[in-house]
């Protein structure tokens, strides 16, 4: 299963659910990483640390280990 | 008479709430572009005609699921605080996001108004907001407004007002029919308890999320409230839905219906192509370069701006000390008041003015047009892998930032930090970079015993002084993995970080604003702290104990250990005597060396440097001075706001001893380096 930390740099995708425990799962929700979301990588930090992304016309960033919870669509379906 | 009524601003971080609220009432709340600047709740008074108004600015938040201390502050504010009306200041440019929380104040009070803010950039970015298809959508007033340029605002007040008049009808989150039904039924249950307190189907539906933050506050104002989990989690085995199944289905309808509701009201272009590739300049390999220049560039305006107006000031502070001191005498004062008022307490304070004012006066500005650039954020995101492996938050290099303006200000800003451990770690390693207030030591240092004047002399001093940030920044690093490894032990937690989009600063008034503002809180300091300190060293320099001034004794006692780290005792006992704050540190010492003796010119670096020299400073002295002004102990205003941050006296002294032992460390070893050598 793909998940955000699987997008390349300019690629986009869907969220199908996220797999994060308590609050971060919350948080990333309220962040407007919910099902059905259209996401698309933006940047990366130097030196394999955190990647932005832009969803609902924001940008956030997040850490790899994060970024791992956000699963996404199989490019498949889209 | 009435109390009048209060109205809460709210909405996500960084959407200008600040600006909006200082707008309105007239009052300066520092704004930047960050989120997470605002940390408490800030009240002021403003006025619609003849009515006046309490006004609320809440911390951002982005739900009020309340995780992070800011969002438990909005929660308290809007559902327990009293506010008898709400504003939602979005941002038109991220409005889905924004719906999100609006959704959820909606469910808590009808008397809500909706702001949009940023409608003038919204608009250069082709971006169209329809505000009244928005209005229809919620059911409540939405009114446009540019908070920065003061448009739209006495509409958006009187919005609110009419709010306060006739409630709005508002239309609620349509959640799923099994999900709604079994929340109004445990509504019922909850309305003889909770009436007047909150709305029982916005309790409801927290209790049956399991809203920890939520429940807490609701036990303190509720008796009884202990037994409302249980009938939640009744009401949810009905459903068969877990917590925080049932969380992810509400969120996800609240978001079904921002997206609905943008879609009848705004028509949106796709996102710049510009900002992105400034973005990818600034924030990926490059961007280490990219900050380091910047700083060079802010270093050396600095420098050179300060230059002038420093010499400037010594020689005005010089005449005025002249013709005080014909005034006084003139007036028949006894001639060792005269001198205690002029030697003691008057030069003291210009010399905290004419060496110490400039350079901070141009450096915050700078520093000001950086933060409100929304460059700050950027900066955290590329040294966020830094601080990751040293287990610390990438926040931390925002609160790092805020330090270099001000050591309290970044202690106070770790607020945003949300995970408890990462966030002392913060706090404790926060004084270990330079405050504005040490900067003006450190150059006085470089240019006297360095670099010298000149073009090429600059450019000596601003590498020194990018070498000493650096040596800072590594400091911090080292300290917070050092200090997750044996007092602070764990893991990194996770965190989430906004990239704001790039704003232009309002240069001309922030340049203004800031400047004006640093110069009258350090004359305000000057007053308050280096008038008393010089004249407690005119004091310990005039008073004898057995042929022995006290200055001589106390300066005498320090001074074993002051040569142990290439300083003297009077160095040492000005660092002590500038506890209360960092920029009366050099003054001290100056006045300090020349206690007993009548200079006639004082101030300007040159004079400075002879003064130094003549007390057997050479090179390394001055190092050692650089190195102790980095690593010493935090000012008290730093160390109470610890102290109030913390609510630990444990934690307050080792924020104190932490960068001490340091700086002893490093003296000492420079020290007995330069001897062996």
């Amino acid at each position: 299963m793909r998940n955000l930390t699987d997008l390349a740099l300019g690629e986009g995708g869907t969220v199908r659910c996220l797999r994060a425990s308590g609050g971060m799962g919350r948080r990333l929700m309220d962040l407007g990483f919910t099902a059905g979301a259209r996401v698309e990588c933006l940047l990366s930090a130097p030196g394999g640390g955190m990647r932005a992304y832009r969803v609902r016309r924001a940008v956030i960033a997040l850490r790899k280990k994060d970024a791992r919870t956000v699963i996404l669509e199989d490019s498949s379906h889209e | 008479m009435n109390e009048p009524p209060l109205i809460a601003l709210m909405g996500n971080p960084n959407v200008g709430k600040s600006t909006l609220f200082n707008a309105l009432t007239g009052m300066r709340q520092h704004t930047g572009n960050w989120p997470g600047k605002t940390v408490a709740s800030a009240r002021g008074v403003c006025h619609l005609g003849k009515e006046s108004f309490f006004l609320l600015d809440v911390p951002g938040a982005y739900s009020l699921w309340a995780q992070s201390a800011e969002e438990e502050a909005a929660l308290e504010a809007v559902c327990f605080g009293g506010a008898d009306a709400v504003m939602v200041v979005c941002d038109a440019s991220c409005l889905e996001r924004n719906l999100n929380l609006a959704y959820q104040v909606l469910e808590i009070t009808d008397r809500v108004s909706l702001c949009v803010n940023f409608m003038d950039e919204a608009q250069k970015k082709g971006l169209r907001v329809d505000l009244d298809a928005l209005s229809r959508r919620l059911g409540v007033p939405v009114t446009g407004i540019c908070a920065r340029e003061g448009q739209g605002l006495q509409a958006a007040l009187a919005a609110a007002k009419e709010t306060l008049l006739r409630p709005p009808k508002p239309r609620r989150v349509p959640y799923p029919q099994p999900v709604a039904q079994a929340a109004e039924k445990l509504a019922e249950k909850l309305q003889a308890s909770v009436a007047g307190v909150v709305d029982p189907y916005f309790a409801a539906l927290r209790l049956m999320e399991g809203n920890p933050c939520f429940l807490k506050e609701l036990s303190r104002r509720v008796p009884g409230a202990e037994s409302f989990p249980l009938e939640a989690d009744r009401a949810l085995a009905g459903l068969s839905l877990s917590r925080e199944g049932l969380s992810a289905l509400l969120v996800e309808s609240v978001y079904r219906a921002a997206e609905e509701a943008c879609r009848a009201s705004v028509s949106a272009p796709d996102a710049s192509p510009r900002a992105l590739r400034a973005d990818r300049a600034l924030t990926g390999l490059k961007g280490l370069p990219v900050l380091l220049a910047l700083l060079g560039l802010i270093f050396f305006l600095t420098l050179k701006g300060a230059n002038a107006p420093s010499g400037w000031l010594a020689e005005g502070f010089t005449a005025l000390e002249r013709q005080l001191s014909a005034l006084l005498s003139r007036l028949g004062t006894p001639p060792f008041l005269l001198s205690l008022l002029t030697e003691g307490v008057f030069r003291t304070l210009g010399q905290v003015v004419s060496v110490m004012l400039p350079p901070m006066a141009v450096f915050f500005p700078l520093f000001t047009l950086l933060e409100d650039s929304g460059y700050l954020p950027r900066v955290a995101f590329t040294l966020d892998g830094l601080f990751e492996r040293c287990r610390a938050c990438g926040k931390q290099a925002l609160t790092m930032c805020m330090g270099f303006g001000c050591n309290a200000v970044g202690v106070t800003g770790c607020r945003i930090i949300d995970s408890p451990r990462e966030r002392l770690i913060a706090i404790l390693t926060n004084s270990l970079v330079p405050c504005n207030g040490r900067f003006p030591l450190l150059i006085a240092m470089m240019t006297l015993f360095f670099s010298g004047g000149g073009l090429g002399g600059t450019a000596v001093s601003v590498a020194m002084l990018l070498g000493l940030s650096l040596l800072a920044v590594g400091a911090t690093l080292l300290v917070s993995r050092l200090l997750s490894l044996w007092v602070l032990k764990g893991v990194p937690s996770s965190s989430t970080l906004e990239l704001p989009p790039y704003r232009m600063p309002q240069v001309g008034r922030v340049v203004l604003r800031s400047m004006l503002d640093r110069t009258l809180f350090v004359l305000g300091r000057a007053a308050a702290v280096a008038a008393p300190a010089g004249l407690v060293i005119f004091l310990l320099s005039h008073i004898r104990l057995d042929e022995r001034t006290l200055l001589s004794l106390l300066t005498g006692f320090l001074d074993p250990l002051g040569r142990l780290m290439g300083l003297d005792g009077v160095i040492l006992a000005g660092f002590l005597l500038g506890f209360p704050a960092n920029e009366i540190v050099l003054p001290l010492m100056v006045m300090a060396y020349t206690a007993g003796e009548s200079l006639t010119e004082t101030g300007s670096l040159l004079t400075l440097g002879a003064l130094l020299s003549a007390q057997g400073w050479t090179w390394l002295t001055a190092l050692n001075v650089m190195l102790f002004s980095l690593f010493h102990f935090p000012c008290s205003t730093t160390l109470l706001t610890i102290y109030r941050e913390t609510g630990s006296k444990k934690w307050t002294l080792l924020a104190f001893l932490l960068p001490t032992a340091i700086g002893m460390l490093l003296c000492m070893i420079t020290n007995f380096a330069a001897k062996i050598l």
